[in-house]
């Protein structure tokens, strides 16, 4: 569950970012490097759990499950949080700054 | 149990290398190949092998960054000495280091194949792309 909702979040930042393209203002980017990297881990992960498992895999008890999804929505957090803080730190648009030496 | 460790210090490698490599593109190659000028137009004409290298290592540190946080989220790494709960027991050592060495070390492996699908892809894309059209 882990793996299918990083998996998700990977395709929904990479259209996105195909949407602006070459223009990544937002650094949608950054997301897209975040949730494929970490799919493909988790990938590799899924894998090796298969070749212990075999078929039992594919049928969680109903309470790993949802422990997994919570666990792959908080990393979706992580990473949205992640890419904020770099966003605004890099402030490419220059709003951030522009905020800051508004006298009012 | 660690095995988020083994990309995490390929990402090391790879970065220290792409700071390297961009500080040696400077001085070589011609203005309009250079890494990260922002003086330059837009369109490149060759992507410098230093960007092509941030790709892998930002795909290397994102990954073993949420994966990190998987092991913190299973009790498998913990604020204080000696961080991963695994280390404190020799026989949980053991089969930690096992993991790390077939999990891991898979992981760096299948993001590093990747990363070289991607430059070979858009490598082959920007030799198409720079093809003369032919007039007739």
């Amino acid at each position: 569950m882990t793996l299918l909702t990083t998996v998700f979040a990977a395709i929904i930042c990479t259209i996105l970012w195909y949407k602006k393209a070459p223009n990544d203002e937002m650094k949608i980017g950054i997301l897209c490097y975040l949730y494929w990297g970490a799919s493909l881990m988790w990938l590799v992960d899924a894998a090796f759990e298969y070749a212990e498992l075999h078929a039992a895999y594919f049928t969680p008890a109903l309470e790993d499950m949802a422990n997994d999804l919570y666990l792959g929505l908080s990393v979706v957090a992580l990473g949205l949080v992640l890419w904020l803080v770099i966003l605004l730190i890099k402030d490419p648009k220059g709003v951030v700054k522009a905020s800051l030496r508004k006298k009012k | 149990m660690a095995c988020f460790l083994v990309p995490a210090t390929e990402a090391i490698v790879v970065t220290i290398a792409t700071q390297i490599l961009i500080a040696q593109e400077r001085k070589v190659l011609p203005r309009h190949e250079k890494p990260n000028d922002p003086e330059e137009s837009d369109v490149e004409v060759k992507i410098p092998f230093s960007r092509k290298l941030r790709w892998l290592s930002n795909l290397l540190w994102g990954g073993s960054f949420l994966l990190a946080f998987e092991h913190v989220w299973h009790g498998e790494v913990v604020p204080w000495f000696p961080f991963l709960t695994a280390a404190s027991d020799p026989a949980d050592t053991a089969v930690m280091l096992h993991e790390m060495s077939t999990v891991g070390v898979t992981m760096a492996v299948l993001v590093t194949a990747v990363w070289a699908v991607m430059v070979l892809v858009s490598g082959a894309m920007m030799k198409k792309a720079l093809r003369p059209v032919e007039v007739r």
